[in-house]
């Protein structure tokens, strides 16, 4: 990272310098702070980031960071599901009006803040920890089934293009398990910057699925990453849909550290017109007898471009690792690009560990098939997008989640054929 | 019912169908039998709209009307249907709402009410008992994960429930053991009817012992180098190909 040293991070510095910074938060702000004043964030010149250019996000500028407390602001209509506990955020402010879940201070994750990112290297992350002022704590106890948790976030543009950095923060005791449907919803036409980041800790046998949909504005920034490190015998099952922003992000970070403990990372990412989508994998198998499923399929139309970059890193304690990891985009438009780069680091010699990735347009074969029953073109072409989606959506166990995502699926669908 | 006058076609500048004359009256089904590399199922894709074949000559109409100038799904509308040789899979595309999607494209295009899911799966399942085919497979997505025969029974099942005039079986018995072959060709001998015609597409006579074609036409070299009744087959069977060209 030595050459990128710059100060194109001079905006995001000038706002975090003028951030009122409680004790609890000081030492992750100020890490956060000399990343970027040593850093910047990073040009295409960084491997890691060869085909997203965050050069856009720091010419930008975001309005004022969210004053605490602020009220008044209206709440758009959601689909929200039916009695779940739920925590709202609207234009960065958390709304305990809105909320139906006690929010618990952030001031009281201190002790793991910070413990799983590594800022020098993680830009997203880094300019999280610079800004970041508020965001979900859960901390569900050992052997809880703390069910279905709502977080959602909206911008609604009552305070314009902000810069919001949640900083929300899970650790699920031994045996707990806790569902999480985050959604990033957003004003269109609004270029605000959304840059949640996660850190979960995942003590052994427990459970999360978390399902994310990422649905922000059309103009927006999306740059969010998510670190999650994984005991024995646990299980985090990530299920991200990307359709929204000019430019998003999605990184995850995940480490499998006890035997037998389990990562699924699956998603979708639509992209459309103008559109830029990024999901970034790091997954690191650090203990024997682990297993990870990773499946992304990518929809492109009109001129967009796709990203996929999955790592997969097996130390050499990972005897018996299962992996597997599939990536599959859908071009349906001449101007559509998509960039996948897996890779694959293995230092155990007792190790499956398998990967694929397929770009193309829909099967002419298949196309014909259903036009020869009567299906005509228009109809026979979505009948085989929402397939292939359906495909990546169908393996979410939660109902709830599935249809909130099935939901999201289509709307985006018949928003584009439109 | 369907008139075919001098088809030409070729793929990639090759000459494949080189004159084809042929007329399939209502309620006649007729079989054509040639050698690989004839024609056969050249002849099936461009009577059903396949992207990828240049018609350079000739002209086909299906009851008066210019098939060829019709999209592969205002065919369908029509009442034409192509059994495929290779029955297509579709991941993701479940059986029933493909078949009922089917349906109902076809009803729309006639200008016909629409059928909703109860009457379509009261349809579906009587169709699927005459066909010995498991229910489940009306859950399982189209074709993934069938056997040759199976799909070849999905085939006839969606012919059976979109009814149409002009059936084209592309070697549906290829594949086949003999008990799949018997159930294939019951479903087809249901569908006979004054207003019902069919080209049975064909490499050996056996098909026809449980189909019987009125007419049999021989293609070789993308012509159709002779024609007659049942008997043709039979001959075909005993004296091989080259005894016709001869």
């Amino acid at each position: 990272m030595n050459a990128i040293v710059n100060n194109n991070a001079a905006g995001l510095l000038g706002r975090a310098d003028a951030l009122a910074t409680p004790a609890w938060a000081a030492e992750t702000r100020a890490a956060g702070i000399a990343a970027l004043r040593a850093h910047g964030l990073p040009t295409r010149r960084a491997e890691a980031f060869r085909y997203t250019d965050l050069a856009q996000v720091a010419q930008a500028s975001f309005g004022e960071n969210s004053p605490m407390g602020a009220r008044g602001l209206g709440m758009p209509s959601l689909p929200l599901t039916r009695g779940a506990a739920r925590l709202v955020f609207v234009d960065g402010v958390l709304r305990g009006d809105l909320s139906s879940l006690p929010p618990r201070p952030l001031s009281d994750a201190q002790a793991l803040l910070g413990g799983l990112t590594s800022l020098p290297t993680q830009p997203i992350a880094a300019m999280n920890a610079a800004l970041f002022e508020d965001g979900l704590f859960l901390d569900v106890p050992e052997g809880e089934d703390a069910g279905l948790v709502e977080l959602v976030c909206v911008v609604t543009g009552a305070r314009g293009a902000i810069g919001f950095h949640p900083r929300h923060v899970l650790r699920l005791g031994r045996r707990a398990k806790l569902t999480l449907l985050d959604t990033s919803d957003g004003a269109a036409g609004l270029a605000y910057l959304h840059n949640p980041v996660f850190e979960i800790s995942l003590d052994e046998g427990a459970e999360l699925a978390h399902v994310r949909i990422q649905r922000e504005g059309r103009a927006a920034f999306h740059l969010s990453s998510v670190h999650c490190a994984i005991a024995a015998g646990a299980t985090y099952d990530n299920f991200t849909l990307n359709a929204g922003g000019r430019l998003a992000r999605n990184e995850i970070h995940a480490a499998l550290n006890g035997p037998k403990a389990m990562c699924h990372m699956n998603g979708a990412q639509l992209v459309g017109d103008g559109q830029h989508a990024d999901t970034t994998t790091v997954l690191h198998h650090a203990a024997p007898d682990c297993g990870s499923r990773q499946t992304y399929k990518t929809v492109l139309t009109g001129k967009s471009r796709g990203v996929f970059q999955g790592k997969i890193l097996v130390s050499k304690p990972a005897q018996r690792t299962d992996g597997y990891q599939m990536n599959q985009a859908l071009l349906l438009s001449e101007e559509a690009e998509m960039d996948s780069k897996p890779q694959l680091e293995i230092y155990a010699d007792d190790v499956k560990c398998s990967h694929g990735a397929t770009v193309g347009a829909l099967d002419p074969a298949q196309l014909f098939y259903l036009r020869s029953r009567g299906i005509p073109q228009q109809a026979a072409r979505s009948m085989l997008v929402e397939a292939f989606l359906t495909e990546a959506t169908e393996g979410v166990g939660d109902e709830a989640c599935r249809a909130a995502l099935s939901e999201a699926v289509t709307a985006w669908w018949a928003q584009e054929r439109a | 019912m369907l008139r075919i006058e001098g088809l030409t076609a070729e793929i990639d500048g090759k000459a494949i169908l080189r004159g084809i004359d042929l007329e399939v009256p209502s309620g006649e089904l007729h079989a054509i039998m040639g050698p690989n590399g004839s024609g056969k199922s050249t002849l099936s894709y461009v009577l059903s709209g396949r992207e990828g074949y240049e018609i350079t000559g000739g002209s086909v109409t299906f009851n008066g009307v210019d098939l060829l100038a019709m999209e592969p799904e205002e065919r369908a509308a029509a009442g034409v249907f192509l059994a495929f040789q290779y029955p297509v899979e579709l991941p993701g595309v479940g059986n029933a709402n493909f078949l009922r999607t089917a349906l109902n494209a076809q009803r729309r295009h006639r200008g016909e009410n629409e059928v909703d899911a109860m009457q379509f799966l009261k349809l579906a399942r009587a169709r699927m008992k005459e066909l010995s085919m498991p229910e489940d497979m009306l859950k399982r997505g189209v074709n993934v994960g069938f056997s040759g025969g199976e799909k070849k029974r999905n085939e006839v099942l969606q012919m059976a429930l979109l009814s149409p005039k002009l059936a084209i079986l592309d070697e549906t018995d290829s594949g086949l053991d003999i008990d799949a072959l018997k159930i294939v060709s019951e479903g087809v001998n249901a569908l006979r009817s004054p207003a019902f015609s069919a080209l049975i597409i064909t490499h050996y006579q056996r098909l026809l012992d449980y189909i019987v074609p009125d007419r049999v036409h021989v293609l070789m070299a993308g012509r159709i180098v002779k024609s007659g009744g049942p008997e043709l087959a039979l001959a075909l069977e005993a004296s091989g190909y080259a005894s016709v060209a001869a």
